[in-house]
């Protein structure tokens, strides 16, 4: 594989459980190092196409090549280098968290003690030490996702999947999620990561493709999404709610466009890409005695992105329940 | 690694530590087998009263059937142990056997068999596995059960040798059934349709064989099926063991139904495997 080639490179992948067709020409291409976000609702393909892509499921039509290999020849050399960890901890909750990583690193290859001293490292790594010796059933949810993904790092992995790997983790577990992508990646690890909150893939991933309905719906860096989502806008607040309507003739009239009217009855705002008809609205305000508190240009936010996108909003649920029939 | 002002050092893995890539060679198919005995070594050692209670039903089934239809069956209750015994061995090992589709399910359901599957590993051994670290289990289970029978009356006239010759061939069959129960945990859906399965045929399969009584006075019809069921075969087997005077037709028969049970069920159970990645 050399350096220029992709990660993974996918075309015209389909899958259907049944009635459902849970992918529908899936095109898709990671370029090596860093994090691509994968984004979109429940049920919209996202495990279906991490299960495909980690060589777990076969599609039924479509062709892809994951680390150089192609997805269906030579999925045992992909197995090699690549990592998944799922939506759900697929650890042993019968065992201790140390016999876990004791008993993946003997799969892999290494003897007893290799495969103990690498298992302490990790859980040294991933705070669990204290826990070593307990059993995976009495690990809290961080934990056991913090044991998952160390699962998943025995031997460094080239490519690794991460399906939505912080859904339903406290704020302080995310944090320590987030850092472990950091040093992967820094590491040269590619990141695959499935994720339904906008806010994550804006925070972690260099590219994100949007997936909808089992299609591909965008693509591309976070920045460039929202730019193709057009303007920013501006956020009005007032000193007087009362002035509230005469704000909107007048931000109607300067900028033009569907003002927007907030839940707070002082609060208003209108989009725009224009800073200097921007300026103008709020000396026209002025000029007209409705006195602003404050104000703020802001771009759009990944949610009003993925609005635009698919038509529909984002639904998030906090269970993190299956995705799909796979 | 670049600071995060959200992360304490607390919350930061300590990067260095996570990163390697040395990758040793793949294990083999006997060394990957092993691993997945030893995984199921461990849960005896952390789940013991699965054990416990797999001798439950054998021993109930030794006591009612000897005291209270040994006499009616036999004429007295001591010459009926010596005929149950080694079916009751039979059937200890057959009721064991049925966790290994309800283990392989729930790994299935709980979704660290998507791990496995995700290794570069010799897949036969996830399976094979499973079914040799049940061999600690099957070795426990037949010693307990058969103290009971020797506590109430059983002499086996095999002796020592004969039982342990038992013991051995109950080994091989209940790992060639296993790959029955392997199957059935890849195909269904919940751990609990395992063990509703499990006791539609079980019951059936034990009852429709020569376990309790000899087909002689059965219906013609149903002589025949007691015949083919391949339980038969091992009873028969086994009671040739105990008592010392196993013709080679009645080993024959045993391995037989060893093998059959085998040439069928594994490759289908691995068949059900790779077909697990087209649904």
């Amino acid at each position: 594989m050399t350096a220029a080639e992709p990660a993974i490179e996918a075309s015209g992948l389909v899958k259907t459980f049944g009635e459902t067709r849970a992918l529908d020409g899936v095109d898709l291409v990671v370029p090596t190092g860093g994090v691509y976000g994968f984004l979109g609702p429940n049920g919209a393909g996202k495990t279906t196409t991490v299960r495909v892509l980690a060589t777990l499921l076969q599609p039924d039509a479509g062709t892809a090549r994951v680390l150089g290999h192609d997805l269906i020849r030579e999925a045992d050399e992909i197995r090699a280098r690549m990592s998944l960890t799922g939506q759900y901890a697929s650890v042993d909750e019968q065992l201790t968290g140390s016999e876990n990583l004791v008993l993946l690193g003997r799969l892999l290859g290494f003897t007893k003690a290799e495969a103990a001293e690498r298992g302490a490292q990790l859980l040294d790594a991933f705070d669990l030490a204290d826990a070593a010796g307990r059993q995976v059933k009495t690990y809290s949810g961080g934990m056991r996702r913090r044991l998952d993904i160390a699962a998943s790092l025995i031997v460094t992995p080239d490519l690794l999947f991460l399906d939505e790997p912080t859904t339903g983790l406290d704020p302080r577990s995310r944090n320590q999620v987030w850092e472990i992508i950091r040093s992967l990646v820094e590491a040269g690890t590619t990141v695959l990561l499935t994720t339904q909150y906008l806010e994550e893939a804006d925070r972690l991933a260099d590219r994100v493709a949007v997936i909808d309905r089992g299609r591909i719906v965008a693509e591309g860096t976070p920045g460039e999404l929202k730019s193709s989502v057009g303007s920013g806008a501006v956020h009005v607040r007032l000193a007087e709610a009362g002035q509230r309507s005469e704000a909107e003739r007048i931000l109607a009239r300067v900028i033009g466009g569907q003002v927007h009217l907030a839940a707070e009855p002082d609060a208003l705002s209108v989009a725009s890409s224009d800073p200097e008809r921007v300026g103008a609205a709020l000396v026209e305000l002025s000029r007209a005695g409705v006195a602003v508190s404050g104000y703020r240009l802001a771009e759009p936010s990944m949610d009003e992105v993925f609005l635009a996108l698919t038509g529909h909003p984002v639904e998030v649920d906090e269970k993190g329940a299956e995705e799909d029939a796979a | 690694m670049t600071s995060s002002t959200t992360a304490t050092d607390a919350d930061r893995p300590a990067g260095a530590a996570l990163i390697t890539r040395t990758r040793p060679k793949r294990p083999g198919a006997l060394a990957t087998s092993w691993t997945f005995a030893w995984r199921a070594l461990l849960k005896i050692k952390h789940d013991p009263d699965q054990l416990y209670s797999s001798f439950i039903l054998p021993i109930m089934f030794t006591l009612v059937f000897t005291f209270l239809f040994g006499g009616a069956l036999a004429g007295s209750t001591g010459d009926y142990l010596q005929f149950l015994m080694p079916g009751i061995l039979v059937m200890t090992v057959i009721m064991i056997n049925m966790y290994t589709g309800i283990s392989l399910n729930t790994d299935i359901t709980k979704g660290i068999f998507d791990r496995f599957r995700g290794l570069s590993i010799w897949r036969p051994g996830i399976l094979a596995g499973a079914l040799l670290g049940d061999v600690l289990r099957y070795a426990i289970a037949l010693v307990v059960v058969t103290v009971l029978g020797v506590l109430l009356g059983f002499r086996p006239a095999g002796g020592v040798l004969g039982v342990l010759g038992a013991f051995l061939f109950l080994q091989l069959f209940a790992f060639c059934l296993g790959w029955m129960w392997n199957a059935a945990g890849l195909v269904l859906k919940s751990p609990e349709s395992v063990n509703q399965l499990s006791s539609m045929v079980l019951f059936p399969l034990v009852f429709a064989s020569n376990v309790f009584v000899l087909p002689d006075t059965m219906p013609g019809w149903l002589a025949a099926v007691v015949n083919a069921n391949p339980i038969t075969h091992a009873v028969t087997t086994v009671r040739g063991l105990t008592a010392g005077d196993l013709t080679s037709g009645q080993l024959l028969g045993g391995l037989v139904a060893c093998a059959a049970l085998l040439v069928i069920f594994a490759p289908l159970s691995m068949y059900l495997f790779r077909a697990k990645s087209l649904r």
